[in-house]
């Protein structure tokens, strides 16, 4: 179901990296947690994102909630999609709405990030709590 | 919602509950020496008839039979008598809104008819449930300019009302925000070539006042186009909103708020203000404040919801939107009244009501020898004059004739010694307003001779004694 290419955060925030360009999202499970999501707050291209810090947030019907960088590094590109149609979180979170590309400082970051396999480990092991 | 206060009974059964032996137990953990020791210094209290007669004893030491020409931010207007019939209504008694807010309906349904007249007056199109008032929600429209811009400088006009402008600072001190502000012209309104001056791209809004301090109308369009051109938001703060019954809506600017005194609220010692607040919907979770929205029920009714409260401060803490998170309900209900009261032809009505009798009376002291309305800009029903002599002394003249003259400028303005800001509003009589000329005539006729308006100040005095 978490599609092996990414790398997940316990805050359930994906990355995937190409070379030294990182593209973020939120996973299935943070979609789902939130509910209908309304409206979707992102830096701009050229704004600087620190791992482990906030960078933006996400609306739903519910809740407004933190978006952690995994990685540090600069905004290349942002989903101009979302901004129109914040829903496409809910139906496609790891596909069409990722959220921003990111210029990574330091590789060697990614090296903490958990696989798949882990991430859904992490899930079912807090769902368990 | 109902205020309903507890019982001995009800406390001793919340301390059960927390497992206290007494209210002070349950608050041991304060320090000695911050608990107040023996009790509060108050006089004895007062039986019914004692406490009518103190009452009685005190409005007879209030301006009662006084005529007030004084405005400055806050406006004396005939009130219907519906309104007060209306807001001592119990369902309206407590201002708060209920944490579980759908439960009022009907206040939730008044705060949002608040918001939809807000919208219309400025031009704008969404609107807060209400601000404190006039000060905070002008500091609040450029705290939100700040988060929408991400940038930390704003260009305030000098003809924003002071003390809205010392609130202003009082918030912004130690965020690291840059004030600039920009001097006016001789007609009375902000300098456009000082503001193209002060204006860099780095410049996250500029805030007018309109009618501004000084009572005269900036040219709110001309002034929205500076400011756009060099990407900079445009706030525009109003004090005397009635103005906006016959003054075009201020729809070029980016915020729109100010103090809605004016509608239906009392001029009182120190208040009670309603502050408001509307924009453009682009910016709605920019907006600090609570927010009404319609919505349907399961079976397709009409019904009231607080809209983006994901926001708030009691959801989200230290990352709100904002710190306001309360609003002015029975004032903004009082206001919706007003209006509705009004309607729409009435406020135009009541607006060139004002402005005939400001206008009547700006001509007339401008017969008066030694008298000048020095700034020529357009103006509402309220303007400056430059009085014949001093202007302490004109002041303390006119209330020997039961007439509160107006605002001293010299207080907020050093270089506006000698005038003052004059209002003139519905209620003021023309009789009132002859007689207010007369004094001016006469004080200046005593100056003119004597050099010093003392003779004519003792004489009035003798007169009046």
């Amino acid at each position: 179901m978490y599609p092996q290419e990414l790398l997940y955060t316990k805050e359930h925030e994906w990355i995937r990296v190409d070379e030294s360009i990182g593209t973020i999202g939120i996973t299935d499970h943070a979609q789902k947690e939130l509910g209908d999501i309304v409206f979707v707050e992102l830096p701009r291209v050229g704004d600087q994102v620190t791992a482990n810090e906030s960078f933006g947030t996400v609306e739903s019907v519910k809740a407004v909630s933190e978006i952690y960088s995994p990685i540090t590094g600069e905004v290349t590109a942002i989903n101009p999609r979302l901004q129109s149609t914040p829903e496409l979180l809910n139906a496609d979170p790891h596909g069409d709405a990722w959220l921003i590309r990111v210029r990574l400082t330091d590789r060697r970051e990614i090296e903490s990030l958990m696989t798949a396999d882990d991430y859904e480990a992490y899930i079912k092991e807090k769902k368990g709590e | 919602m109902r205020y309903l206060p507890n019982s001995p009974a009800d406390r001793a059964a919340m301390l059960e509950a927390t497992g206290h032996q007494s209210v002070e137990e349950l608050f041991r953990q304060i320090p000695a020496e911050l608990k107040l020791q023996g009790r509060l210094n108050l006089p004895r209290p007062l039986s019914e008839p004692e406490i009518l007669d103190f009452f009685r004893q005190a409005a007879k030491q209030s301006s009662r039979d006084y005529v007030s020409l004084l405005g400055a931010g806050a406006y004396s207007h005939y009130r219907p008598v519906a309104i007060d019939a209306l807001l001592s209504r119990g369902e309206f008694f407590t201002a708060y809104t209920p944490y579980q807010a759908e439960i009022a309906q009907g206040t939730l349904q008044a705060m949002f008819e608040f918001q939809t007249l807000i919208t219309q007056l400025a031009g704008m199109e969404v609107a807060n449930a209400s601000l404190y008032d006039g000060s905070t929600a002008t500091t609040e429209a450029v705290l939100m300019a700040l988060r929408i811009s991400r940038r930390d400088r704003v260009v305030v006009a000098r003809t924003v009302h002071p003390e809205y402008r010392q609130v202003l600072q009082t918030y912004v001190r130690h965020q690291g925000v840059e004030v600039i502000e920009i001097a006016y012209s001789p007609s009375g309104q902000l300098d456009r070539a000082q503001l193209e001056a002060a204006l860099k791209q780095d410049t996250a809004a500029v805030v007018v006042q309109s009618p501004n301090f000084f009572g005269s109308l900036e040219p709110v369009r001309e002034i929205a186009e500076i400011a756009h051109k060099n990407s900079a938001l445009l706030v525009v703060t109003i004090a005397e909103p009635l103005s906006l019954g016959i003054v075009q809506p201020p729809s070029d600017a980016d915020i729109v708020c100010g103090e809605a005194q004016s509608f239906g609220v009392p001029v009182a010692f120190g208040g009670p203000y309603v502050g408001f607040l509307a924009s453009r919907e682009k910016f709605v979770r920019q907006m600090p404040g609570r927010l009404i929205g319609q919505a349907q029920d399961t079976e397709g009714r009409r019904g009231f919801v607080l809209t983006l409260a994901t926001r708030e401060q009691h959801i989200r803490r230290e990352k709100a939107t904002s710190n306001i998170c309360t609003n002015q309900s029975l004032c903004a209900l009082a206001a919706t009244i007003y209006l509705c009261l009004l309607g729409k032809r009435g406020l135009k009505a009541l607006a060139e009501q004002n402005l005939a009798k400001a206008h009547y009376a700006a001509r007339q002291l401008r017969a008066v020898p030694g008298t000048a309305t020095p700034f020529v800009a357009p103006h509402f029903n309220e303007f400056v004059v430059r009085t014949p002599g001093d202007a302490e002394e004109l002041l303390a003249a006119l209330r020997n004739e039961k007439l509160i003259g107006g605002l001293n400028l010299g207080r907020f303005y050093p270089e506006l010694a000698n005038h003052l800001l004059v209002c003139v509003t519905e209620i003021v009589s023309k009789e009132a307003i002859d007689r207010m000329v007369e004094v001016y005539r006469r004080f200046a006729a005593a100056t003119n001779s004597s050099g010093s308006a003392a003779e004519f100040h003792s004489a009035s005095m003798g007169r009046n004694l």
